[in-house]
This record gives structure tokens, C-alpha cells and sequence, in this order.
């Protein structure tokens, strides 16, 4: 099928501002996004830059703004994006995070929010030669929020974050949930201590967009109400 | 300009292996971690169906058991002794992993959760046993985010999205890496005392792979380029279950939770091949019973794929038919296999819940690699001589505990295991060890000519097009059945891409995240390992593990127990080591 793509194009090196360039392709219809991307970037244009490794949303490298809804490049098809897209598929970077090239941002204040909430496990006791039990349902407890691939879609889909830098955002809130109710671990006060400062938790404000943009279906907007539940009641349940 | 940084111990790659290492090395040597993607980003991540131990939390079990099934699944082309470490060390290794943090599944009783995999067995009974310690089936990236996190908590210090370009080595030892950072293009030398390469695979020179496109063979390359060898390149894993033409990977643990193989008639056709283990027998023999089942005109509507139908209702009539009373639901199949389903889902259009799924073997793993010893130091030689400094672990890494094909989840014990010791033995290298002297000034001049090379060229062939002759070729000639004809027009073909590369484009002519260079270059290193691999298969006739020769379709224990080192110094030169057997005596393949 034929498939537009107007992507927004900026390179350091030349460039002293972005701006949309229009591509025209051939591609089958269940072709990914990224497989569109390649194609420009094989076939028509080599300096068009993207990250990108596993290609089946594991990874986490191609999260961009598709159609103006953050998605991995490699999980959504040319097929359903010309559809939303009216004709073509706008693509962009993904938003709140300086530009560095096309589609690659700097991820570096994000990983810094993400190390912010103490991202590992903590618990000082002597764990013995075997594992440390836990029960089915504790294991449960948290295992919506273990499966973030830090890809960046929920904080840079936020409207607090794209006002406020600082704002942890949600992804972090979610590494801090996946700690927080584990009941192997002993620093959930300390997490909740940062998340309670003035550009933690309290700046979201329950959009949504984080949820609908996570490409792993985390219910990301509910891990961060568990959280502020957890700050207003001192329990963790 | 080249920047330049001095530290006792480099990792480079940050997967599994690579942060394991550098979890170890850096609690007592100055330790830095080089990679071309974040660190979460590496290619364990998709790891999925477990990683086995013999911790016996569901029914007995002993990690002899393990080594056995481990070496007879290698098809006794395994090092004994250094698999004896593997699985005595993976119970340790698997409790460290769940001390750390790793939110294991759990048994009723609180314990890591366990279930069946390929080639697992309870060596009495002949049976399938659980072994595969599992988080849901997403074990890889629990494994990778949990490293991450330690790193984090014990403060590693990384240098993300660095490419390896060169190795420096002189005489004998090696003294470190030439990197190019990707932000800014520039090359920066990292000087050290020791180094340990961890880089993964280099399946992107097949067409149909599960592999990432990152996954380019940068440190073997290296290797080949300065004048080492490499082990066992012939032998490379073809998974069976690969989401049909898209090549990822849906988990043998699908087929541990009880899904079966299909056939286009509907025929369960590994009862007939392997009587007892049936769907569960290792990967290579499925592979190959796989393109049987198609060739003899079995496959689905006459095309090239079967199915793996994992359908409860249908598990449930199987278990059945065996004798075994257990009996699954879709909600426990959903909740045990989340991501594989959404993977059919979302890459093939197809409910796995409702309908069997169209899969055909898909370029998986690298059996073969840096050879090594079991201390993850790296052999100049097949002599067993060591190049001082220098280590290597993970799937780049040829120790080797898979032999001629790998079991199941042993990817995922052999990474923390060797990693691991690699990253202690390096330590203690480096704590006694001084830096060597290096040419300061010459250090980066080969890795800056490569470079320049390719950013200064006017060529005109495309490199897409290099690439996809490449990847057709190797599917159709150095895949799952392979004929010494076939492989030589495989060889043929690459040396004429190799030609056509001296003339390759690149059109980024730019310093900051060119990655139309770094894939033009990494193309050069899947040629030249392309080339070994397939020189390397040409020189075994026999039929073992991952590698199947039509034309030679026994395995020829009298001629070929014994491993392949390959050198690409202007002409291909092979030589052979030993294969250690200790406890274990070859043995026909029967499941």
C-alpha cells in the first residue's frame, strides 16, 4: 500500500530548527512503523536518525510521537497509523526531553528520575542460603508495575511533565511502586519521602495519558493513585 | 579528537553477562561499563521463558541431572567440566538473583516457581522435569532490570550508547578498547588492565532471526580484525518457534505449559520423532523435524510454517491423551504467558487462546563465539594459550557449556554464571596487575581509518541491499539444513559482498548520531562473521546439534568430536581443539 509519512526532522550539525519532511512508500499493510522508518532511512534518506534494537516492544529504544500519541515505533502498523493519521502518519519525538537528532531525545533527565526514587531492592537482613519466601498474592501485589521497559511514552505523554522538567513523572512513580509494595523490601518510607517533595507525586494530576500511552498496558494512572493513597494513609496496602 | 580514559577494568555491554561482570568487578577495581544501548535496553531483556536451576522446589531434582541434559542437548560437543560449573554454580546464581531482588513466580509455599523446558529432564524417569526458575514470561527482563538496579544501588559507572570499534592488543595482551560515542561521533580510547567483552550475539546475518538489530557481532568482529580466533562459528541455534516471516521469538515455555506443534493435517508430529519428550525435545531436533514436516509437503496450506497451538482446550485433550492429569485455562495461560500471547496478538493477528499459531524456526542463538576457558578468559589459541587481560562472557562467549546446540534457559544460567566469575577473576587481575603502556597517540588510528573510511567514501552501493543479500543468502544456505554445495555458494556470494562493500554508501556525513555509519559498519562485521561461520560449517561434515549436514547427515564422533577455531588473517585457517569429557560418554541423541 501507499503510505505517507511526514516526519519532523532536525539535525544539530545543519539545522537550525526543525521542520516536517514528507516521504512516499511502498509498504505492506501489517509492515510496522519502524519498518517504514527503516525503508526511508534504507532506501531514501540515510541521516534520518532513530534508536532502535529489539523491534517487538521489549526494548524500549523507539518510543516516538506517532500520530501525536506516544507509541513504539515498533508495535503499531502503517496500515492502522494512515487510518489515524488521515492519509499520513505524522511522526515526531517524543515530548519534554531536548532534541538531540530527529527522533533521538536526551534521555538523561529522565534516567535521572528514575534513579531519584531508588530504583532497587532494599533490605538489609540476612537473607540465608535459600531464597526469601513470598506469597503468590504478594508477588501479585506488584506485578503490573514490573514489566516497565523505561521507554519514556508515560512521562513524556504528561502535561505536568511537559510543563515542569523537574516533575519525576509517572515512570518513576511507577519503578517506585514496583519497590514499594514488594514485601521483600524496607524503603518504601525513603521512596515515599521523595515522591512527597514538591516535584514528586503530587504534580500529577490524573490525566490519564500515561495509561493509555504505555505500550507494556501498565495501568500506570492506578500504580500512582496506589502510591498517593499510600502517602495519605501511611499504609501500605 | 580522541578522548582518552584510564580504568582498571572495562565491561563492554551492559546485557546480562556484561552487568553481572561489572556488578563484581567494580565492588574492588575501578570498573567502567561501555555500551551501545542503555543498559536495560540489551538484548537479555527479551529473554522470556526462565532460567534453569536444580533447586527441586516442585518435585526432585540435582544439577547432575542438569549437566547431563545440558550435554546431551550440546550434543556432547559441550566442555564437561566448565558445564559442572554451570550447573552446580545456576542454584547459587539463581538465589543471588532473588536476594538482589528479582521478583521470581512463586509456588504456593512462597518459593521460585518452576516449570518444564526443553531437554530438562529427571534423568531416572526420562521425563520432562521443572526446572525453569520464571517471572511470568518476561524472565530476561526481570533479569536485566534487577543487574540494572544493583548497578544502580552499588553506583557503576557507565558510558551509554558507546560503540566498541577496535581492541587494543599487543603482544599477546590486551589493553583496553577504542569506543565511538555516539552523541558526538568522536572516538574515545579506553585504556585498561583488564577487559571483558559481553556484547551478545550477531544473528542479523540470517534474514529471519528473533535477534535485535543491534545484534551485530561488534567484539568478535574485533577479534577476527585483530588476528584471534573464534570457536564453534558453524554451530548457531535455529529456535523453532518464530512468529512466522517476522522471526520473534514465542518461549518454549509455551510448550512447557503444554502447547504442541501442529502440522498442516493437524498431526501432532513430534510424538512420531521423539517418543517420549515429544514436543519438549531440544531445539535443534524440532527445528529440524519442523522443515521436514514442510518439505515432505506437510506444511500449513503447502507453505513454509507450521503451528504451535496452545489452545487450553486443545493442551488439555494432549495432557489427556498422556496420561497426565493436569489441566490449564486460558486465564492461567494468560496470566503464566502474557507476552508471548500479546505478541501473536499484535505481530500475527491470531488469539492464541482461540487459534494455533503460524511459527517457523527463526536465527536464535550463538552457540559459538570468543572461546574461552571457565574462567572467561579469552585463548589465543586452541593450545589453550591466554591473551592476558582480556575476557569474555555471555552468548559472545564460547566456553563452552552448549556445545553444538544450546538447551532452553541455559542462555540465561550461562550469562550470570560466567559473567559472574569473569567479572571476579578480572578483579583480581586487575588488583595486582599494572597498566600496561600504550601508544597514546596510535591507539585510535586503526579504529579513526575505519571511520573516516566509510564517512569519507563517495560509494555507491546501498548497504540495505548488501544486507538483505546477506541475510537471503545465509537463510537459504547456512541455515537449519545446510549441503557443502549450498555453503559454497554461500561463500562466494559473501566474498562478492565483500567486494561491493569496499564501494558501500554512506550518506550521513555528519558527526553526531550518524547511524547511518555505525550500520554501515556493523554490516563489515556481519560479513566477515558471516564468512567464518560459513567456512567454519563447510569444514564440518557431520551432522551435530545446530549444524545439519545433508551430505554428511551422522555425527562422526571418530572425526569431529572436537571443537573449531577459525582465524580470518588475509586467508580462512582452521584448527581444532579437544572436546573435555569427564563424566559423560557420547551417546546417541534419543528423547
Amino acid at each position: 500500500m501507499n503510505v505517507r509519512l511526514k516526519i519532523k526532522r532536525f539535525n544539530p550539525e545543519t539545522d537550525k530548527k526543525p521542520y516536517w519532511k514528507e516521504y512516499e512508500l511502498d509498504m505492506e499493510p501489517k509492515d510496522r512503523v519502524l519498518d517504514a522508518l527503516h525503508e526511508v532511512k534504507w532506501t531514501q534518506d540515510g541521516t534520518l536518525s532513530l534508536r532502535r534494537s529489539c523491534a517487538h516492544g521489549v526494548c524500549g529504544s523507539d518510543a516516538m510521537r506517532i500520530n501525536g500519541r506516544n507509541r513504539l515505533a515498533c508495535k503499531v502498523f502503517v496500515d492502522d497509523e494512515m487510518k489515524t493519521g488521515k492519509g499520513a502518519i505524522m511522526i515526531e519525538p517524543i515530548l519534554g526531553l531536548p532534541v538531540i537528532k530527529d527522533m533521538i531525545v536526551d534521555m538523561e533527565p529522565f534516567m535521572a528520575h528514575y534513579r531519584a526514587v531508588m530504583p532497587f531492592l532494599v533490605n538489609d537482613t540476612e537473607p540465608g542460603p535459600r531464597e526469601r519466601l513470598q506469597s503468590p498474592q504478594d508477588r501479585e501485589r506488584f506485578d503490573d508495575t514490573t514489566k516497565c521497559i523505561l521507554c519514556a511514552c508515560c512521562t513524556t505523554s504528561c502535561p505536568s511533565f511537559w510543563a515542569r522538567g523537574e516533575y519525576v513523572g509517572p515512570a518513576a512513580i511507577v519503578q517506585a511502586h514496583r519497590f514499594i509494595f514488594d514485601t521483600r523490601d524496607q524503603a518504601a518510607e525513603e521512596r515515599l519521602a521523595v515522591l512527597n517533595e514538591p516535584d514528586g507525586i503530587w504534580r500529577c494530576r490524573t490525566v490519564f495519558n500515561c495509561t493509555e500511552a504505555c505500550p507494556r498496558g501498565i495501568q500506570v494512572t492506578k500504580a500512582i493513585g496506589e502510591v498517593k493513597e499510600a502517602l495519605r494513609t501511611g499504609v501500605i496496602a | 579528537m580522541v578522548h582518552h580514559h584510564q580504568f582498571d577494568a572495562l565491561v563492554v555491554g551492559a546485557g546480562g553477562a556484561g552487568l553481572m561482570a561489572a556488578l563484581h568487578a567494580s565492588k574492588t577495581v575501578k570498573t567502567a561499563v561501555i555500551s551501545k544501548l542503555y543498559p536495560t535496553r540489551s538484548h537479555t531483556g527479551t529473554a522470556q521463558g526462565g532460567i534453569s536451576a536444580a533447586l527441586g522446589n516442585m518435585e526432585p531434582d540435582k544439577w547432575e541431572w542438569h549437566a547431563y541434559d545440558t550435554v546431551k542437548g550440546g550434543d556432547f560437543l559441550c566442555d564437561q567440566d566448565a558445564v559442572d560449573i554451570m550447573c552446580r554454580d545456576a542454584i547459587d546464581a539463581v538465589i543471588d538473583l532473588e536476594h538482589m531482588g528479582l521478583p521470581f513466580d512463586r509456588t504456593p509455599d512462597g518459593k521460585i516457581s518452576q516449570r518444564r523446558f526443553g531437554g530438562h529432564t529427571n534423568n531416572d524417569t526420562k521425563q520432562a522435569v521443572q526446572r525453569a526458575c520464571h517471572a511470568a514470561d518476561r524472565t530476561g527482563h526481570m533479569i536485566l532490570q534487577t543487574l540494572y538496579q544493583n548497578c544502580i544501588k552499588q553506583k557503576v559507572q557507565f558510558f551509554d550508547e558507546f560503540q566498541m570499534i577496535d581492541l587494543l592488543v599487543a603482544d599477546g595482551k590486551c589493553n583496553g578498547i577504542v569506543a565511538v560515542c555516539l552523541d558526538t561521533g568522536e572516538l574515545h580510547v579506553f585504556h585498561s588492565k583488564g577487559t571483558l567483552l559481553a556484547t551478545g550475539g550477531f544473528g542479523k546475518m540470517w534474514k529471519v532471526t528473533s535477534n535485535a538489530h543491534s545484534l551485530t557481532g561488534d567484539a568478535p568482529a574485533a577479534i577476527l580484525r585483530r588476528h584471534l580466533p573464534l570457536e564453534d562459528m558453524e554451530f548457531f541455534q535455529f529456535h523453532p518457534t518464530g512468529v512466522y516471516k517476522l522471526g520473534i521469538l514465542l518461549s518454549e515455555a509455551a510448550r512447557g505449559e503444554g502447547a504442541v506443534f501442529l502440522n498442516g493435517k493437524g498431526e501432532r508430529f513430534m510424538e512420531r520423532y521423539m517418543p517420549t519428550l515429544k514436543d519438549l525435545a531440544p531445539r535443534d531436533i524440532c527445528s529440524r523435524y519442523i522443515y521436514k514436516e514442510i518439505r515432505e509437503g506437510r506444511g500449513v496450506d503447502g507453505k513454509d510454517y507450521v503451528y504451535l497451538d496452545f489452545r487450553p482446550e486443545e493442551i488439555n485433550k494432549y495432557f489427556a491423551a498422556d496420561g497426565n492429569p493436569r489441566r490449564v485455562t486460558a486465564e492461567y495461560m494468560e496470566q503464566k504467558l502474557p507476552d508471548i500471547i500479546e505478541f501473536a496478538r499484535v505481530y500475527q493477528g491470531v488469539d492464541p487462546m482461540t487459534a494455533p499459531v503460524p511459527i517457523q524456526p527463526t536465527a536464535h542463538y550463538a552457540m559459538g563465539g570468543i572461546p574461552t576457558n571457565n574462567d572467561a578468559e579469552v585463548l589465543a589459541d586452541e593450545t589453550g594459550r591466554l591473551i592476558e587481560g582480556l575476557y569474555a562472557a555471555g552468548e559472545v562467549a564460547c566456553v563452552s557449556v552448549h556445545g553444538a546446540n544450546r538447551l532452553g534457559t541455559n542462555s540465561l544460567v550461562d550469562l550470570v554464571v560466567f559473567g559472574k566469575r569473569g567479572g571476579i577473576k578480572m578483579a583480581e587481575y586487575c588488583a595486582k596487575a599494572a597498566f600496561r603502556e600504550i601508544d597514546k597517540a596510535g591507539a585510535a588510528t586503526y579504529a579513526q581509518n575505519q571511520i573516516d573510511n566509510l564517512r569519507k567514501g563517495d560509494g555507491t552501493e546501498e548497504p540495505s541491499k548488501i544486507r538483505k543479500s546477506l541475510q537471503i543468502m545465509m537463510d537459504d544456505n547456512v541455515g537449519v539444513y545446510r549441503t557443502g554445495p549450498g555453503i559454497q555458494t554461500a561463500i562466494d556470494h559473501i566474498h562478492e559482498l565483500q567486494e561491493r562493500y569496499k564501494k558501500v554508501r554512506v550518506q550521513d556525513k555528519g558527526m553526531r548520531w550518524n547511524t547511518d555509519l555505525m550500520e554501515v559498519w556493523e554490516l563489515g562485521a556481519l560479513l566477515d562473521l558471516a564468512e567464518v561461520t560459513a567456512y567454519s560449517a563447510l569444514a564440518r561434515q557431520e551432522s551435530r546439534g545446530g549444524h545439519f549436514r545433508e551430505d554428511f547427515p551422522k555425527r562422526d564422533d571418530a572425526n569431529f568430536l572436537k571443537h573449531t577455531f577459525v582465524w580470518k588473517n588475509g586467508k580462512i585457517e582452521i584448527k581444532h581443539k579437544p572436546v573435555v569429557i569427564t563424566r559423560f560418554k557420547p551417546e546417541e541423541r534419543k528423547y
